[in-house]
């Protein structure tokens, strides 16, 4: 070795040779892409011993890694699970990896680019594609908003008297808000009621009954607004009418106040009833801390 | 009195890894603990709930952080964002040392999550140490590398691992965490003595150690931190503790995790051997210095 680039070139070897998928009995391919055996391409930079070839001293490395990540996404998609059965989940989670393998320090973000790479191969969903991809952007929601950035909460002193056509409400950043064609909320507490009733009858199974729970059945198709946000960092998921939906996600995109009700609510929102409504909203949003701050004023 | 310049912490005592199931016990119970040690990547996160326990957390007990992610032997360069993470981390539990492993696990932005060996060439060494010294200049605090477990060597070695690590160290001019049972482990994966390995790192540089127990398979070890310290593992700590002088000792335990009190119970065990090389090093302190780490 001459050089950082000659550890490079090591370090990309081995590293090809760790992420390769492994074969359906979980044991390293036998055969290199280019048809020839793995024994003879690992065994130019790993040595044998006495008791493991350089193949087996790799399948070491390739088995924990794919068991790894392929653990890291089953504990954090137990709806896409619940949806497509863990055998079907599983087969869709190594070819995620295996087309998008991890690009951060950090396994929290496995599952980031999992909604896309199911519209990207609906064969392997099919025929519940359109579910799947809502679940995954659920569930990804969920993440974010775990362990995503807040900042202070507004108070209504903070923009009292302020020109709704002037004032920009800005979201909390950990907030989600989706447009689903699913109603993925009410399925994934169902699947998980279903999972505390099996695990309360001591019924064979046990958690991974969870998973592939058939007594919970796949939601039919109804388009939902849902906000999935956190409170006393604790997760929740809400139910949002579909004017309050495009109202926030106004506001989050950066519209005034006044364009962003002008834009989201229907002309009947003149009306006293209405008006009360919108208020309601807003006086909730704002005791669940939605809202963190003015932005600065439009010119 | 330090046991050496680069352990200013000789009486942190020892402590235990940070782990979600003992959150609630830690939190409502408030057991003595000299120290914990938490994962760095675990609260590199913008909020919510991880940031609340770490600052609770920080109320109560001294903490140390220790990272999976630097991959200072990595070829690639350091990755800045990541830095600037890991500070905001070490800002907010004001850590008196940070430690990562000797090793690599990622190449041109993929990450494998996994802590795989080095080459042991004079090549890797210079760059690895480059980046240790860059990640100390960068979170201005001292760093210490770990020794890793390994189930590989690779031909182009051109020394031993304890000669790879002494060459790191010494570039780098930083301080060793010792795991012992990763030494136990390799020792039985690779066929070398695992005293040898002990007695010809610079004791000097030892700032910490690390405990744990693995899993023996037919033809290998895995370092599955799943079990209880086995006794091979805790003579040659006590071997390592005699030559090195007292030592800050963790206790890591990170699958099939016992209840919080057998976790600590297995980690307070180190104490008789410390104690031992106290003695033999300072005759008649033995217990002020035991209450001063307990504080």
């Amino acid at each position: 070795m001459r050089s950082t680039r000659d550890l490079k070139a090591l370090q990309r070897a081995m590293a090809a040779a760790v992420l390769r998928p492994l074969n359906a009995g979980s044991r390293t391919q036998r055969r290199w892409v280019d048809g020839r055996p793995t024994a003879a391409v690992v065994g130019e930079f790993i040595k044998p011993n006495d008791e493991l070839t350089s193949l087996d001293r790799i399948e070491i490395y390739n088995r924990m890694y794919w068991f790894r990540v392929l653990d890291c996404l089953y504990d954090d998609c137990p709806g896409l699970r619940a949806v497509l059965g863990v055998r079907r989940f599983m087969r869709l989670a190594e070819a995620y990896l295996a087309k998008y393998p991890s690009s951060s320090f950090t396994l929290r973000n496995l599952s980031r680019r999992l909604a896309q790479f199911i519209g990207e191969e609906p064969l392997l969903t099919a025929p519940y594609t359109a579910l799947a991809i809502d679940m995954a952007r659920f569930e990804w929601a969920q993440v974010e908003a775990f362990d995503g950035p807040a900042l202070p909460s507004l108070e209504p002193q903070d923009i009292a008297g302020e020109n709704p056509g002037r004032l920009r409400l800005r979201l909390q950043p950990y907030l989600g808000l989706l447009a689903l064609n699913y109603a993925v909320d009410d399925y994934v507490i169902a699947v998980k009621k279903s999972g505390l009733r099996s695990d309360a009858s001591n019924a064979p199974g046990g958690a991974s009954s969870v998973a592939a729970s058939p007594r919970v059945s796949r939601p039919r198709r109804a388009r939902v607004h849902v906000a999935v946000h956190r409170h006393d960092n604790q997760i929740y998921f809400k139910r949002l009418e579909p004017a309050a939906y495009r109202l926030l996600v106004g506001l989050q995109q950066g519209q005034t106040l006044a364009h962003a009700c002008a834009l989201a609510l229907p002309k009947a929102a003149a009306s006293p009833a209405w008006q009360q409504k919108v208020q309601g909203w807003f006086k909730n949003w704002a005791e669940l801390g939605w809202f963190c701050q003015t932005a600065a004023s439009s010119p | 009195m330090p046991a050496n310049p680069f352990n200013a912490f000789t009486d942190y005592g020892i402590g235990i890894g940070l782990r979600v199931p003992h959150y609630q016990h830690i939190l409502t119970k408030k057991p003595v603990v000299d120290w914990f040690e938490i994962i760095s990547e675990n609260f590199m996160v913008d909020g919510g709930r991880p940031l609340e326990v770490l600052d609770q957390i920080l109320e109560q007990y001294r903490v140390v952080q220790h990272g999976v992610s630097l991959y200072f032997g990595s070829a690639d360069p350091l990755d800045r964002a990541h830095l600037k993470k890991l500070k905001a981390v070490v800002k907010r539990t004001r850590t008196p040392w940070l430690s990562d492993h000797l090793c690599w696990g990622s190449v041109d932005g993929t990450y494998t999550h996994d802590l795989l060996p080095m080459p042991y060439t004079k090549v890797a060494a210079r760059r690895t140490a480059e980046k240790i010294r860059q990640v100390r200049d960068y979170l201005e605090i001292p760093v210490c590398v770990e020794n890793v477990s390994s189930y590989a060597e690779f031909h182009v070695s051109e020394m031993t691992e304890w000669e790879f690590l002494t060459e790191v160290v010494e570039r780098a001019d930083c301080g060793i965490l010792l795991d012992v049972n990763n030494i136990y482990v390799s020792s039985r994966n690779h066929g070398f003595n695992p005293y040898d390995y002990v007695d010809n790192v610079p004791h000097h540089r030892v700032a910490q150690m690390h405990i744990a127990g693995h899993t023996k398979f037919e033809k290998y070890i895995l370092d599955t931190h799943d079990h209880p310290v086995i006794d091979p593992v805790w003579k040659l700590y006590a071997h390592a503790i005699r030559l090195c002088g007292v030592t800050a000792t963790l206790l890591e335990w990170d699958d099939k995790i016992p209840s919080f009190d057998e976790v600590h119970d297995e980690a307070l065990k180190a104490h008789q051997f410390i104690d031992g090389a106290r003695a033999a090093r300072n005759p008649g302190n033995v217990k002020t210095d035991r209450v001063a780490g307990l504080a």
